[in-house]
């Protein structure tokens, strides 16, 4: 195999799923944040005003999530997280200063994006849920108002969590040159994998016989 | 209500830069006196024809109280109690429910829009529905239950205190109606000392645990009560004994608010200036050869 071969990294609908997924967060992001501090609050003119913004931001939420679930299904067996996953965690100082050569074998994740994957499941439902609660003016009456203020500040929390995985997650992409061009055009080359995800390569090459 | 009095603002909803405050105003306060209010609920009628808002013609739930509850429209509502002392005397207490108009309002701490809820120097808590983008973040900040968003218009309303009577040197209008005299109004300060006055009356009469109602918890009310028994706000259907601004609403409003903001300036920052000392990682541009140029 040449090292300048493409290999197939994510398939067609797995890019799609994923931009659909990214396209809507933004959206979310931007909308929530025009609501959570007012020095954002000039963010709700992208989305026609202030009423708006509030009408639009929870529809965002539910296409967010639901186009996440399936992405999840289909990436969840490939992000549990192993023994090889903490070891590569506990030497995060040689992944920043470029080091992989270092590095425990990576299968078709590292370590870091399966701690972001894990952490887009638990905030997703959280922000899910939570803005079911406080969703106004069609589900918030229904519950009692301690629940709503809890579910409030659990659903600003966990916005910003998942905002602040999606910034690294976006900075990874323009750092690990290839991983862009992984998720729009669907491929990388070998070279790109045996530094990346030797473990994945493997697998790879031996699928093909 | 539009804003009247734009140039004593004290405190303004979603807006960290100071507002037009150059002018200040005596701070006002409504009292309340529930040992003399007969539930004629004139006071409900009266708020209605000032304020020219017509509430739906509701049904009757078995109780006096008339609408059963606050709405966008009634911004009054006479909470009537039967309440059975433990000497099987029988007290109707009778509390006019509305905005408390909080020193600190948590409806105004939760508000993201900017500017949709002000606080004048006179301590009025005015909801200025323009700028209402109708999230309910109000309803979740009180510790009163009071805002209501309208079914019609998505906007909050409450009570104003007649901001723009007040304005004009007016009393507000339940107080202008009240028949028995159970409303007064005046700065805090007096409307304090006619309640300690009120008080001393209560007790003379039997009343040992009458007291004013002016919860510290919300840094004082401008609208208080004359209670016949203060210990128990509870028993005035269900009238906060302590009430504040919830510690989730503060933490959400409060410290989450400029920390969350500022971590993800933080990671931005972080990855930019990783890009630019340890640089990109490019599998594909490294070179096996070793003539290749030297990277740094």
């Amino acid at each position: 195999m040449n090292t300048q071969t493409q290999i197939v990294r994510y398939t067609e609908r797995e890019r799609v799923n994923h931009w659909i997924v990214a396209i809507a967060f933004v959206l979310a992001g931007l909308s929530g944040l025009a609501m959570f501090h007012p020095s954002l609050f000039w963010l709700s003119n992208l989305f026609g005003g202030g009423p708006w913004t509030r009408i639009l931001h929870p529809f965002i939420g539910v296409v967010v999530f639901a186009a996440f679930v399936p992405e999840m299904r289909r990436f969840w067996d490939d992000n549990m997280i192993r023994d090889r996953d903490r070891e590569w965690l506990r030497q995060w100082r040689d992944v920043v200063a470029n080091r992989e050569d270092k590095l425990p074998e990576v299968g078709r994740f590292n370590a870091g994006q399966k701690v972001l994957f894990w952490l887009m499941v638990i905030c997703l439902i959280t922000l899910f849920v939570t803005g079911l609660l406080i969703w106004r003016p069609w589900f918030a009456y229904y519950f009692p108002i301690t629940l709503v203020r809890l579910a409030t500040l659990l659903h600003s929390a966990a916005a910003t969590i998942i905002i602040i995985g999606i910034i690294v997650h976006i900075y990874a992409a323009i750092w690990v040159k290839g991983s862009i061009r992984a998720m729009t055009q669907g491929t990388v080359s070998v070279k790109w994998a045996a530094k990346h995800h030797d473990g994945w390569l493997r697998e790879k090459i031996k699928q093909q016989g | 209500m539009s804003s009247l009095q734009s140039l004593d603002i004290i405190q303004r909803s979603a807006t960290t830069s100071p507002s037009p405050s150059i002018r200040s105003t005596v701070e006002v306060a409504k009292l309340i006196d529930i040992s003399k209010c007969i539930g004629c609920k004139a006071c409900q009628v009266a708020c209605e024809e000032w304020n020219d808002t017509r509430d739906a013609i509701g049904r009757n739930v078995g109780v006096y109280d008339n609408p059963p509850n606050l709405s966008a429209a009634s911004w009054t509502v006479m909470r009537f109690t039967e309440y059975e002392e433990e000497n099987g005397k029988l007290e109707w207490l009778i509390r006019k429910d509305g905005c408390m108009h909080c020193a600190e309002p948590g409806c105004l701490k939760a508000c993201p829009a900017p500017g949709a809820i002000v606080q004048y120097s006179n301590g009025i808590v005015d909801f200025i529905e323009e700028h209402c983008i109708g999230c309910g973040s109000c309803i979740t900040g009180c510790p009163f239950n009071i805002p209501r968003i309208s079914k019609e218009d998505n906007k909050a309303y409450k009570c104003t205190l007649c901001s723009d009577r007040v304005t004009v040197g007016l009393e507000p209008a339940c107080v202008k109606t009240c028949p028995t005299g159970a409303i007064t109004f005046g700065s805090k300060e007096d409307m304090i000392e006619h309640a300690a006055g009120r008080v001393v009356d209560l007790k003379e009469r039997g009343y040992a645990a009458a007291g004013l109602y002016d919860p510290k918890g919300v840094g004082g009310t401008h609208v208080m009560y004359v209670l016949q028994h203060a210990d128990r706000p509870e028993i005035y259907h269900g009238l906060p004994a302590n009430p504040r601004i919830s510690p989730m609403v503060a933490l959400w409003k409060g410290a989450l608010k400029p920390l969350a903001l500022l971590a993800m300036g933080v990671a931005a920052l972080t990855g930019f200036f990783h890009y630019v000392t340890v640089g990109p990682n490019d599998a594909d541009a490294e070179d096996e050869d070793s003539d290749s140029p030297v990277r740094h």
